[in-house]
């Protein structure tokens, strides 16, 4: 093809991703998202200016050479596109389905400015689902082996990345994991639909292929404390427990039967499989005909409710204390669970759960609310409005409205300072924890974040690690 | 991968089973539990720790097979190799020299408070020992309490075997004629649990019990083992499993636990004739 003008480059549209089509896929947990064909996504990276100073990258927490890799897939060079990425990104497969882009590098991107942004996510997925239905996962090159051991406390974004960066560099790594599956949130959180199973499966093969060492059912804290891995010498470790501790709303009735954390659902529905009852053992509420209520407004929220639709609900609804502007939630996926069915009922509030004699969810009492001043966080402030409770009558509630961090490794290691909310507090710049040879990063340390900040802080932990591998008497 | 050295039945529906674990064998203290997985598909299922054995490096469970996932268990033999064991989680039992400390089994919970009645005792205690079942062949871990305790006394609902009536019966007993009793962990069916706790508050005995509501991950991610103790809510996997009994709400725990029944009883039926041949089969040969 000769090459293309400016003009010409920004007269392409931005390409459509094809996905299965709502009435069909909320019956089933198959992908949404069906992914770039090879024709669309050199049409799309052909909509990229290739910039001489891409600040597309600057939206990157972990620094993708966004327009490089581009550049690549718009010569048919895939393979090419997918090594790129990987030196920036262990795990592209599950970043290009789950990173905010349109928070990030996309929202930086120039063509943006008037029409739309290169659909840079997109590509990232395109590029490595190519490279792993064509070649396998290809292992990257590791540097010769430095005879430095660390270990990696939770298997999730901010583990992986981190055991990725430092397994290249020639150090051995070996990863702890508390469940019995590798991939933390990406493994019992997000569901399905969105991340399928297999990928985090692949992208952990190649990590295996590395050379990294996996295992599963250590709970850090309790099986080993983080002292005890130093004496079973580990020259450092990192820690990326994730935000593993559920918020209730402290509201009466919270204990009924059919009230579950999001975490749990996710957990019973993803990790163990209970959509596929009773081929597998674990259960889930029967969602059967039912009305199903959300509480929350994030990410999370909308994976519940869409797994319970999913699972049969008859009515599914998000209920959220702001407006729908202040919902944390990723655009797409408001906009995916609306093409559903899912109902939103914004700005209203639980007061509290109505239950049976037997102890099972019967309803909802709510309240509904007006924004008022904005609050700390910058949005505008939910306040109740007297006089406006109503009933609703649910059989199951899912309280999806953050977790908090764990307490397992701050308690048990006491020389690990946290702060009052128990997140680890770390250098900034260096994710070093007050307790020598100990760093620390992702959920644990920001609180309930996304994969691809976690695995920033995991990359910067990794280069802190490896400096410190180096001359460890520097702390 | 984890590999069973050994299983028996010890009554009906009970087996016991020594697990190779060597790290949780050295860690485990009493009261504390693992989370088992029997195969790939299975729940995850969590078991107070009956025994360890740390030169051995294996631990026991026992188990009693009432749902799909327990009796799937019991099907399981020596040589045979569990896909998941994750522990020790939770609390151990807090232990000191109370004085006289009763430790009471209802059940299989007789096995569950073994380890703590042998720490018990090693703390100094004079300790007694109420096993309650409901018939004789029930009686579970009567012959190791007698080696630990320096009282047992055995009571069978149906009066086939020891004192006719329920633990608490002996229990009131022994209050009644006098024993001076400083601390009491009660282990079996919430019934019974709460049963004790109510004839001891009045006395202001402290009273333990150990709780085992449906777990998920055992590690405090998902909240499914919520409880309400002193009227706040408690994970039981973290904060737990031991909880001051006279504080506890029984009747939300109880109904918490229903949760699941019209699954459970699913799960039963899909649950393989061809297991429970094997399984009755197995009975039969120990008995
Ligand atoms: S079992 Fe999940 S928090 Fe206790």
């Amino acid at each position: 093809m000769p090459e293309l003008t400016k003009k010409e480059r920004m007269k392409i549209p931005r390409q459509v991703m094809p996905e299965q089509n709502p009435e069909e896929r909320r019956s089933n947990f198959k992908e949404v998202n069906l992914g770039f064909t090879e024709e669309l996504a050199v049409m799309e990276a052909n909509r990229c200016l290739q910039c001489p100073k891409p600040v597309c990258v600057e939206g990157c927490p972990v620094g993708v050479q966004i327009r490089d890799f581009i550049k690549l897939v718009s010569e048919g060079d895939f393979l090419g596109a997918a090594a790129k990425i990987k030196e920036d990104n262990v795990l592209p497969a599950v970043c290009g389905r789950v990173c905010p882009q349109e928070e990030q590098c996309e929202v930086k991107c120039v063509t943006g400015v008037k029409g739309e942004p290169v659909a840079i996510g997109r590509l990232e997925r395109f590029v490595a689902d190519y490279e792993r239905t064509h070649t396998g996962i290809r292992t990257a090159t590791v540097g010769a082996p430095t005879g430095k051991k660390v270990a990696i406390v939770g298997s999730g974004p901010a583990g992986l990345s981190c055991a990725g960066d430092l397994v290249q560099r020639g150090h051995s790594v070996t990863v702890f994991e508390a469940l019995h599956e590798i991939g933390g949130v990406l493994i019992y959180g997000i569901p399905e639909f969105r991340l399928p199973k297999e990928i985090v499966k692949a992208e952990v093969e190649a990590l295996k292929n590395l050379g990294v060492e996996f295992k599963t059912n250590n709970v850090i804290g309790f099986s080993d404390t983080v002292d005890e891995l130093m004496g079973e010498g580990y020259d450092a470790i990192f820690i990326g427990v994730g935000a593993g501790l559920p918020y209730f709303m402290n509201i009466p009735g919270e204990n009924y039967n059919g009230v579950y954390s999001a975490n749990e659902f996710l957990t019973r529905v993803n990790l163990m499989k209970a959509y596929r009852f009773p081929e597998f053992d674990t259960p889930v509420f029967d969602c059967k005909g039912k009305n199903v209520a959300v509480f929350g407004g994030g990410n999370t929220a909308m994976d519940a409710v869409r797994t319970s639709k999913r699972l049969g609900a008859k009515n599914a609804f998000i209920v959220y204390r702001r407006s729908e502007v202040e919902m944390p939630a990723r655009v797409e996926e408001v906009h995916h669970a609306k093409e559903e069915g899912i109902e939103f009922i914004m700005l209203t509030n639980p007061l509290e759960f109505i239950g049976d004699e037997q102890g099972w969810l019967r309803g909802a009492k709510l309240q509904k609310m007006e924004l008022g001043e904005p609050d700390a966080s910058g949005r505008r402030r939910p306040v109740p409005i007297q006089g406006s409770e109503y009933i609703m009558d649910l059989d199951m509630a899912v309280i999806a409205i953050g977790n908090g961090s764990n307490p397992m490794i701050q308690k048990t290691t006491p020389d690990i300072t946290h702060n009052k909310r128990g997140n680890i507090v770390v250098d900034e710049n260096t994710m070093k924890t007050s307790k020598k040879g100990v760093f620390a990063g992702g959920d644990i340390v920001t609180g309930g974040a996304t994969v691809i900040l976690a695995m920033g802080a995991g990359r910067k932990a990794a280069g802190a690690i490896d400096e410190y591998l180096k001359d460890p008497s520097v702390w | 991968m984890y590999k069973i050295i050994s299983a028996d039945f010890l009554a009906p529906d009970i087996k016991r089973f020594i697990i190779s674990a060597p790290k949780i064998a050295r860690k485990r203290k009493a009261g504390q539990f693992v989370i088992v997985r029997t195969t790939e598909h299975g729940e995850r299922i969590p078991l107070t720790i009956a025994d360890s054995n740390s030169t051995e490096g294996t631990i026991t469970i026992i188990v009693q097979g009432i749902g799909k996932s327990t009796k799937e268990i019991n099907s399981f033999n020596s040589g045979d190799y569990f896909t998941d064991v994750v522990g020790p989680l939770g609390h151990p039992s807090h232990i000191e020299n109370f004085g006289t400390a009763v430790s009471i089994g209802g059940g299989v919970g007789a096995a569950i408070s073994f380890p703590t009645a042998v720490a018990l005792k090693e703390a100094g205690n004079h300790t007694i020992s109420i096993i309650g079942a409901k018939t004789k062949e029930l009686v579970i871990l009567e012959k190791e309490m007698r080696d630990v305790c320096d009282e047992v006394y055995v009571t069978t609902d149906d009066g086939s075997y020891g004192e006719h009536g329920f633990v608490t019966t002996k229990l009131k007993n022994l209050i009644d004629s006098g024993t001076k009793i400083d601390f009491i962990l009660a282990i079996g069916p919430l019934p019974m649990m709460r049963a004790v706790a109510e004839l001891t508050r009045p006395y202001g005995i402290k009273t333990v019990v150990s709780l085992n509501p449906v777990m998920v991950d055992g590690t405090g991610m998902c909240g499914g083992c919520r409880a309400t103790v002193d009227n706040k809510t408690v994970f039981v996997c973290v904060d737990g499993p031991e909880f001051d009994a006279h504080l506890v709400d029984f009747d939300t725990l109880m109904k918490r636990n229903n949760t699941y029944r019209d699954f459970e009883k699913t799960a039963l039926e899909h649950f393989s004739c061809h297991t429970h041949q094997m399984f009755d089969a197995a009975v039969k040969e120990q008995n």
